[in-house]
C-alpha cells in the first residue's frame, strides 16, 4: 500500500470542514488510511496545526480511545473478542488457532506486515460467538477451517473467500 | 400464545434497511405524522402514559425525562441517541440501527419536533463502523422525502440529524461521557448537576435516550400511551429486546412484552432461547451487562419486568441475558467481568481505577486452592463497598454488581479455596 502523503490527510481534514469537533472521525479516517493501522506522529502534528487543537489533546484522544494506535499495526488487524459471553464460547481455542496459523502470538505482528493479532473487548456479536473481528468485518461461529480460510482470504487478497462469512448486521 | 411480540422491531430483516418506500410501506412514518398534528404537552403526555423506562440500562423514565427538558426556557436544544451499545452480551440497537434504521430516525425526528431542537446525534460505537455508513445513507434518503431536512412534512419543521462515530470506549456509554465524545474530546463523564437536561451537548439543554427507547416513541404516539402501557407491565409499558448469548441453544435478539414472559420462558421456551446448548444444566444467568446481577437457576420464575427483576434483586438493564452452563466456574467467570472493568474503566477516579484491580487479585487467589485467607474474603467485600459509594460515575459504582450478586447465591464458591488455618506469625 501506498505511503499516506500531507495531500491525502489535508482531504480528509476538508471532508470534515476541518471542524475540531470532528477530530475523533478525522483521526479515525487517517488511520484507516495509513495502511499500517496506525495514526502517525507527523499527521498528529499536521492535525494539530490545521484544525487549532493543541498536540496535546490529540495524543489525549488516540491514547484514551482503544481502536486508535500510535505504533503501526497490521494491514489487518484481527480482534478476538475476549469479553465473558465469547470467552466462555472457546474464545481462547480461536486465539490459539489464529497463532498457529498466522505464526505469530497475539498481540504482534506478521514480519511481513499483512497482520497484526490483538484481543479486544465486547464488538457486539455475541450470539455468534466466538468472533473476530477484522477491520469493520466480524466473523463468527468460528471453527479451525474459518480461522484458515479468512487468513487465506485476506493473505492472497481474495475477498470473495470470505464474503459467505461475513455476519450481517 | 406467542411469547414474541414485535412492536419495535417489527419489519426488522424484512425490508430494505436505508429504503424509505420500504418502511413506508410497513407503516413507517405514520408515527411522525401523528406527531406533527399534536402538541409537544400531548406527545409527551402520551410518552408518560405509556411508562416507557429507559432501555440503555438506567431504567429512567423516559416521560419524566422529555417533561424536564420541555421546561427548560433555553435553546437551542439538541437530541442524542446513545448508540454506543457496548455492553457485553448486548447486541440489540445493533437490530435497530442495522435492520430498520428509519424507525430510529423517525422516533429522533418526533424528538426533534416536540422539542423545537436544532439538530440531532446519532453517537454510534467504532465497532459498528459498517452500520454507520449505512445510517448516514438511511438520514440521506429521509431527507429526499422530506421526512428530515428542511419544511418537514411542509409543517414548516426543519430538523438534521448527523451520525457520530465512537472509537472504542465502554464508558462513553454514560451520557455525559457521551456527551463529551460527541464534542470531539475524550469521553470521561462529567459531575452532575448540573443535569444533562440543564447543560447537556455545548453546554446546551439536550435529550439522551438509548436507540430502543427513541425506537419505540414512533409507536406510542401512533397506538397512544394507554394501549402501548397495556402491551407491557401496569409499571412498564411496551417491550423489550431481550438478547440471549453463550451457552444459549437458540442465541439472538427476541423482542418480549414486558412482565408477560418469565426468566425461565425466555431462557427455555422453544420460540425463544430454546434452553442450553448441548442440553446441558443452567448454573446461572448474567442480566443487563457486564455491570449487571448474576442469577441463579431459583430465580427462572420471575416475570421479566422491570419491577419483578427488581424485587428478586435482579435487573433489565441492557436486556442481556447471558446464559451459563454448568461447565463455568464463577470465579473464572467473575475475573472475566473485572478483567472487562480494568481495560474500560476511564481512570479518572481511584476506586475505580484502582478497585478493580484490586477485585482481580483477590479473585486471582480465590481461583488456586489454599492461596486465600478468610482476610481476602473481608477485604473483597470492603472493595465492593467502597467501589459502588464512592465511585464517581455508573460504571465504578456497578462494576462489582455481578461480584456482590454472585456472592449471594455462589458463597460457597468463594469460600472453597480460602485456606481457614490461622496463619502462623513469623518469629
Amino acid at each position: 500500500m501506498q505511503e499516506l502523503t500531507e495531500g491525502q490527510v489535508l482531504k480528509i481534514m476538508e471532508n470534515y470542514g476541518n471542524d475540531p469537533q470532528q477530530l475523533i472521525a478525522i483521526l479515525l479516517d487517517i488511520q484507516e488510511a495509513s495502511g499500517k493501522n496506525v495514526v502517525e506522529q507527523k499527521w498528529s502534528v499536521l492535525s494539530s496545526k490545521v484544525l487549532g487543537v493543541p498536540l496535546s489533546k490529540i495524543y489525549d484522544i488516540l491514547t484514551f480511545y482503544a481502536m486508535f494506535s500510535t505504533t503501526p499495526r497490521g494491514e489487518h488487524v484481527i480482534e478476538i473478542c475476549q469479553s465473558t459471553p465469547c470467552h466462555f464460547t472457546e474464545a481462547e481455542q480461536i486465539v490459539n488457532w489464529f497463532e498457529d496459523v498466522l505464526g505469530v502470538k497475539v498481540g504482534s505482528t506478521t514480519d511481513d506486515g499483512r497482520f497484526t493479532l490483538f484481543r479486544t473487548s465486547c464488538v457486539g456479536a455475541c450470539d455468534v460467538g466466538p468472533v473476530a473481528k477484522i477491520g469493520d468485518d466480524v466473523f463468527g461461529n468460528l471453527t479451525l477451517d474459518k480461522v484458515k480460510t479468512l487468513v487465506q482470504s485476506y493473505r492472497e487478497g481474495q475477498p470473495n473467500l470470505r464474503e459467505a462469512l461475513v455476519c450481517q448486521n | 400464545m406467542s411469547k414474541l411480540k414485535t412492536l419495535v422491531s417489527e419489519g426488522a430483516g424484512k425490508i430494505n434497511p436505508i429504503s424509505v418506500s420500504d418502511y413506508v410501506g410497513i407503516g413507517g412514518y405514520e408515527g411522525l405524522k401523528k406527531a406533527v398534528t399534536m402538541t409537544a404537552e400531548q406527545v409527551i403526555g402520551e410518552v408518560k402514559k405509556a411508562k416507557l423506562l429507559g432501555r440503555g440500562g438506567a431504567a429512567y423514565p423516559s416521560g419524566s425525562k422529555w417533561e424536564h427538558l420541555l421546561h427548560i426556557p433555553e435553546t437551542p436544544k439538541y437530541i442524542v441517541c446513545n448508540a454506543d451499545e457496548g455492553e457485553p452480551g448486548t447486541f440489540k440497537d445493533k437490530v435497530i440501527l442495522g435492520q430498520l434504521p428509519l424507525k430510529l430516525i423517525e422516533g429522533i425526528t418526533i424528538a426533534g419536533y416536540v422539542f423545537g431542537a436544532k439538530a440531532g446525534y446519532i453517537y454510534v460505537r467504532g465497532e459498528y463502523r459498517k452500520i454507520q455508513k449505512q445510517l448516514i445513507t438511511a438520514i440521506d434518503n429521509a431527507k429526499k422525502a422530506n421526512y428530515l431536512g428542511d419544511n418537514i412534512l411542509g409543517k414548516g419543521f426543519n430538523f438534521d440529524i448527523h451520525v457520530i462515530s465512537g472509537a472504542g470506549a465502554y464508558v462513553c456509554g454514560e451520557n455525559s461521557a457521551l456527551l463529551n465524545s460527541t464534542e470531539g474530546k475524550v469521553g470521561r463523564p462529567r459531575i452532575k448537576p448540573p443535569h444533562l437536561a440543564e447543560v447537556g451537548l455545548f453546554l446546551q439543554p439536550t435529550l439522551v435516550n438509548n436507540v430502543e427507547s427513541l425506537a419505540s416513541v414512533p409507536a406510542i404516539v401512533l397506538l397512544g400511551g394507554d394501549e402501548f402501557l397495556k402491551v407491557g407491565h401496569p409499571d412498564s409499558g411496551g417491550t423489550k429486546l431481550i438478547c440471549l448469548s453463550t451457552h444459549s441453544a437458540k442465541p439472538g435478539v427476541y423482542e418480549i412484552p414486558l412482565g408477560k414472559v418469565t426468566l425461565r420462558d425466555a431462557i427455555y421456551d422453544p420460540e425463544l432461547g430454546g434452553g442450553v446448548k448441548g442440553g446441558k444444566n443452567l448454573k446461572f444467568f448474567h442480566l443487563g451487562g457486564q455491570s449487571g446481577p448474576i442469577g441463579s437457576p431459583a430465580l427462572l420464575d420471575t416475570p421479566y419486568s422491570y419491577t419483578d427483576l427488581r424485587k428478586a434483586g435482579l435487573t433489565v438493564g441492557s436486556g442481556a441475558i447471558v446464559v451459563l452452563d454448568e461447565s463455568v466456574s464463577i470465579i473464572e467467570y467473575l475475573k472475566g467481568v473485572t478483567e472487562f472493568f480494568i481495560h474500560e474503566s476511564c481512570g479518572k477516579c481511584v476506586p475505580c481505577r484502582e478497585g478493580n484491580k484490586q477485585l482481580y487479585a483477590i479473585l486471582e487467589k480465590l481461583s488456586v486452592p489454599g492461596a486465600a485467607t478468610p482476610a481476602d474474603l473481608a477485604n473483597l467485600r470492603r472493595l465492593v463497598t467502597t467501589m459502588t459509594a464512592a465511585s464517581f460515575c455508573g460504571l465504578g459504582q456497578s462494576a462489582a454488581v455481578a461480584l456482590n450478586t454472585a456472592w449471594k447465591h455462589f458463597k460457597d464458591e468463594f469460600e472453597a479455596n480460602v485456606n481457614k488455618t490461622p496463619a502462623v506469625a513469623a518469629a
